[in-house]
């Protein structure tokens, strides 16, 4: 066999690898002309996020949030999943104090599980907040009461928000990434974001009169204002019949908590879960 | 004067009808309940504002709550007594309006302000159609449109065709049929106010073939009309009585979508709703009463009853002889688009066809498996939509994929979900879906602004 | 809905309708079930033991695997549909009399376990798992799914001498010989083909038990006229065609309709629900597209003289386009007038 160009193997290299090397010139010209300059701080920003594209902090996307810091000068703190170390490695790259940001987490407003509050019907239809709540008004004879069918559950890209068995939503805090998905779709306005030191809340969003929820649930907030005598600088204030914490200052509502004849006012730390969880990671 | 219907509507089912419960049970008058509550959410549009407090003697038809805005409707007082408190209470869909609890003092006495018009064939339509604003007359057949608003078409638009719905699709319903077959008069005259008011020559009374006597009264009483009058039979199918199908079984046109029955020139009024503006304008009589249908095989005696509006429905239960514990569901109107309740507290309004009790046997549980692909709900809807796929969509939450499968078009007749052999919610789907899009086109609609 | 619940008894609110028309998944698979008994008699009469293995076998197979990869995969484990009775009375129906049991196991499994649970279970297959499983018999064990016997003897003891289905005969004497095979109309009178005494698999044979069966499901408004007239009246249109064109190559459109498995497709399995489409016109169109795959296959194809499973799995791939192309006008969008 003879290797003259005519051979239909050496044909076929030659015609594969020149077309090969030609067209990896092209792009080699093409990149050095059309080539954008961008920050190169972008691309190591991008790498020190924690890639989870969980938008919590108000982004599209990691890459969205790491050019904003970069080029539009925004705030670094706002990495929630990302934490601490997150927040000093990109102060450090971008030459910025690291101020760590009031953390917030959601709080569901209602403590009246299955056990607590009553129903007034049989619920069947699609297991979702939006529908059941369109559905007679709801099951719950509390017409601010949590439905607990978990359509929060379903949004938090988490798995923060259990639904108990008594179909109650709760928080995980440990787990919150303050994404705001869940306040957006509780069709009862139920959740909130809270910072994250906060430790007394009411949890009830009744606005009926004391008589009407005694009614329907143990645990709703009656309007009896005891709880606002407990403390003293109107940290808790009336809105209403609803009595509500004011959370822009710590204070202590042990008082408060045993004063509540209606046990809706609790103590919930939402740090300590988050410490004893960072803990554990760290360890590992 | 009777001709058959040439059209059928698209789709369509045939359920099991029940009529023959409270079929042949004369209208009767119930006795006055201890208590009537007044919802100033009667009607389609904003509720009424209370013009009246704790403590304020009120007469007859006194008017007792002012409409609040375009399309809106008055709420006007069923009986003299006194006004026990004005509060919220839950409507038949669940939401909450303000509410006129009223205490009768058992006179029954009229306000004397209430004049009527026995001259009214000289009268001009403006007076009239304020007449019949004054009198709070609002759609009886279950929507509830504000009827003074449908009888002022806006400028430009004529109606020449006048179609007065006794179809009465709905199972177990015979509100209207008895309405026909005992007051035919008050109908035609009805009608013919309708008429003078419109300036329409073309009526049409269309009457499912299920309902030979009420054909028969209606054709005997009708002979008083002027103009091309006719008594269309439509085949007894539901739903004949959904106002969109029922201008296509009689006319042959389709209302274009989005559009008002009066784009293609049609109008269509049900019996109920003719009769009462016949008492608003010859008595001068506000609505405060209605004929409803109390039915269901729990129930001890199924009757048709002439109830003042507010009247609690326990209060209803207690007259038709109450029901066995076999009851598992209570639903406000019909089987197919009525609103289940979840107690008998709950008093009637000026929409209230019926009120149906279903047996635990007679319940069949939607549960949310998953679509076999049969095409019944396809075969069924009479909108030509395809409920499968438009639910699929809306449970993963696509509901612009669902839009653009003309889900707005949607007029939640339940034909899919009756069905539906997975028994899937379809027309939960259907409505969540559609509020999410109308939710959407508001935010977007904020946002241009 | 128990009236479980705190305080007296309590109503059920549910969105509307509150009316049903009754008819259930369950209902309509036991509708399909007894509509297939005739059918299933036909088979033992004329396949005796042997059809009574088949169909308890494929059957069992079924029924366990749903419920232990429903099991598995955390699904409700509910098998109470009929389902999968249903996909293995017409699996066993698509095999021979002589195949093993052991392929007759595998192929239920795979048409539970891969055709069906995979993915996602009843009403999200895009194949029939049936006839799915039974192509890949087909293609797997060919010598097994093509040795054929005449039906016949007794209940205990049957036909053990192998022969060729009509369509095979048929085929294969035009392919080695180019000529009509000898004695071929009088061994096969078309009563005997109506009747089911035919070789075949067991539950394809009798025309009549199929019929019977067919019209029962129309009857009860289990499945659309549309999938079975279209398929049935498009192979017989083709083979008319061809038929007039040259009498002596082509088979008569009488026996086109009566041998292979285009009664047993055209009534119970091009009808699947889950696998056909949802709009009547669709359904039209994918019968004819049935036909005339079906056609092809019989007339061009190089190995298979039967082509009903191949021809009605190429159409369910293709049942989301229909559902696309047909959908109905929705009442009220007018065609814009000019």
């Amino acid at each position: 066999m003879e290797l003259s160009i005519t051979n239909p193997i050496v044909l076929a290299a030659v015609t594969v690898g020149g077309s090969g090397l030609v067209c990896g010139a092209l792009l080699a010209i093409a990149s050095k002309f059309f080539a954008v300059k961008e920050d190169p701080r972008i691309e190591k920003a991008q790498d020190l996020l924690p890639g989870a594209n969980c938008g919590g902090c108000g982004f599209a996307g990691c890459a969205d949030y790491a050019k904003a810091v970069v080029v539009e000068n925004a705030e670094i703190n706002l990495c929630t999943p990302g934490g601490n170390a997150v927040l000093k490695s990109l102060a450090k790259l971008l030459n910025k104090d690291a101020t760590a940001a009031n953390r917030k987490v959601a709080l569901v407003a209602c403590n009246g599980s299955d056990e607590h509050a009553q129903r007034k019907f049989l619920y069947n239809g699609i297991a979702d907040c939006f529908a059941a709540h369109a559905t007679g008004g709801g099951d719950k004879k509390c017409p601010y009461g949590c439905l607990g069918y978990g359509s929060c559950a379903r949004v938090c890209p988490t798995g923060a928000i259990e639904i108990t068995d008594g179909r109650l939503a709760i928080v995980h805090p440990e787990l919150c990434i303050s994404c705001g998905a869940c306040v957006k779709t509780c069709p009862r306005h139920l959740i909130t974001l809270i910072p994250e030191t906060a430790t007394i809340h009411v949890l009830c969003s009744s606005k009926d009169k004391g008589p009407v929820v005694k009614k329907y649930c143990k645990v709703g907030c009656i309007g009896c204002t005891l709880c606002t005598k407990q403390v003293e600088n109107k940290e808790i204030s009336m809105d209403g019949t609803l009595a509500t914490v004011d959370y822009t200052k710590p204070f202590d509502g042990s008082k408060a908590i045993e004063k509540c004849p209606m046990n809706t006012i609790v103590e919930r730390r939402m740090t300590s879960a988050r410490e004893e969880l960072g803990q554990l990671e760290l360890a590992e | 004067m009777t001709t058959k219907a040439t059209y059928t509507v698209p789709g369509g089912i045939h359920p099991k009808y029940h009529k023959e419960l409270a079929r042949d049970r004369e209208l009767e008058t119930p006795t006055m309940p201890v208590l009537l509550k007044v919802s100033m959410s009667q009607h389609l549009g904003a509720p009424a504002q209370p013009t009246v407090a704790k403590g304020n003697t009120v007469l007859r038809g006194q008017r007792i709550g002012e409409p609040a805005g375009f399309i809106s409707a008055a709420v006007h007082a069923p009986t003299s007594g006194i006004v026990k408190a004005v509060n919220t209470a839950p409507t038949a869909t669940g939401a909450v309006a303000a509410s006129i609890d009223i205490e009768p003092d058992g006179e029954d006495k009229v306000d004397p302000g209430l004049q009527g018009n026995a001259n009214w064939q000289q009268t001009n339509p403006e007076d009239l159609i304020s007449a019949v604003a004054d009198c709070g007359i609002a759609g009886m057949g279950g929507a509830g449109f504000p009827t003074h608003v449908k009888l002022s078409p806006p400028p430009g638009k004529t109606i020449d065709t006048l179609i007065v719905n006794g179809a009465e699709c709905e199972p177990y319903l015979t509100a209207d049929y008895r309405l026909m077959l005992e007051q035919p008069e008050r109908i035609v005259e009805g009608i013919s106010i309708i008429q003078h008011i419109l300036g329409v020559k073309t009526v049409r009374i269309a009457i499912e073939d299920n309902k030979p006597e009420a054909i028969k009264e209606m054709e005997r009483a009708a002979s008083k009309l002027h103009g091309d009058i006719k008594i269309v039979e439509l085949n007894t199918e539901y739903p004949q009585g959904a106002e969109k199908q029922q201008i296509y079984a009689v006319t042959g046109q389709e209302v274009p979508s989005g559009g008002l029955p009066m784009d293609i020139g049609a109008l269509v009024e049900n019996v109920g709703t003719a009769a009462a503006i016949r008492d608003a304008v010859i008595d001068g009589k506000p609505l405060t009463e209605r004929v409803t249908t109390i039915t269901g095989v729990p129930l001890q005696r199924p009757s048709n009853v002439v109830a003042r509006i507010g009247t609690p429905i326990s209060h209803l239960v207690e007259f038709c002889g109450g029901v066995n514990n076999s009851a598992c569901k209570l639903i406000c109107g019909g089987p197919m688009m009525g609103f289940a309740i979840a107690s008998e507290e709950l008093a009637t309004t000026k929409t209230t066809s019926g009120i149906l009790f279903l047996a635990k046997s007679q319940v069949t549980a939607f549960s949310s498996t998953p679509c076999i692909s049969c095409g019944r709900c396809v075969e069924g809807c009479p909108m030509r939509l395809v409920p499968s796929e438009l639910s699929q969509f809306i449970e993963a939450e696509d509901y612009e994929a669902a839009e653009a499968m003309n889900l707005l078009d949607c007029i939640e007749c339940g034909c899919c979900a009756f069905q539906c052999p997975a028994t899937r919610p379809l027309v939960q789907h259907m409505r969540r879906g559609k509020a999410e899009a109308m939710l959407r086109r508001k935010r977007e609609q904020a946002e241009k602004k | 809905m128990d009236n479980k619940t705190n305080g007296p008894q309590q109503y059920v609110v549910s969105s509307s309708p509150h009316a049903h028309s009754g008819d259930t998944v369950r209902k309509i698979m036991l509708t399909v079930i007894i509509a297939m008994l005739p059918a299933l008699a036909a088979s033992l009469y004329f396949f005796g033991l042997n059809a009574l293995r088949l169909v308890l076998m494929c059957c069992s197979t079924c029924i366990l695997t749903e419920a232990i990869s429903r099991k598995i995969m955390g699904r409700e484990a509910a098998v109470d549909d009929f389902s999968a009775v249903v996909t293995g009375m017409l699996l066993a129906f698509n095999l021979p009399p002589t195949i093993p049991s052991w392929m007759a196991v595998v192929g239920s499994a795979f048409a539970i376990i891969i055709v069906k649970q995979v993915f996602g279970g009843l009403g999200y297959n895009p194949f029939n798992p049936a006839l799915a499983a039974r192509v890949m018999l087909l293609i797997a064990c060919t010598g097994s799914m093509t040795t054929w016997t005449m039906p016949g003897g007794s209940f205990m003891s049957v036909n053990a001498a192998t022969t060729a289905t009509p369509l095979g005969m048929w085929k294969e004497a035009w392919s080695s010989t180019a000529t009509a095979p000898a004695g071929f109309f009088e061994q096969y009178p078309i009563m005997d083909l109506f009747l089911g005494n035919q070789p075949g698999c067991i539950g394809e044979v009798s025309a009549l038990a199929l019929l019977i069966g067919g019209l029962y499901l129309i009857w009860k408004r289990c499945i659309y006229w549309q999938v079975p007239v279209f398929y049935i009246g498009t192979v017989a249109l083709l083979a008319g065609i061809l038929y007039a064109i040259d009498p002596e190559t082509n088979l008569r459109p009488d026996y086109h309709i009566l041998t292979g498995g285009l009664m047993l497709g055209a009534f119970f399995m091009a009808t699947d629900m889950v696998t056909s489409p949802i709009t009547k016109k669709g359904m039209a169109v994918f019968g004819i597209g049935c036909g005339l795959l079906t056609m092809i296959i019989r007339k061009w194809s190089g190995g298979y003289p039967e082509g009903v499973s191949f021809a009605i799995l190429f159409m369910n791939a293709l049942v989301p386009l229909i559902n696309n192309v047909t959908k109905p006008r929705t009442f009220g969008h007018l065609k814009a007038k000019k």
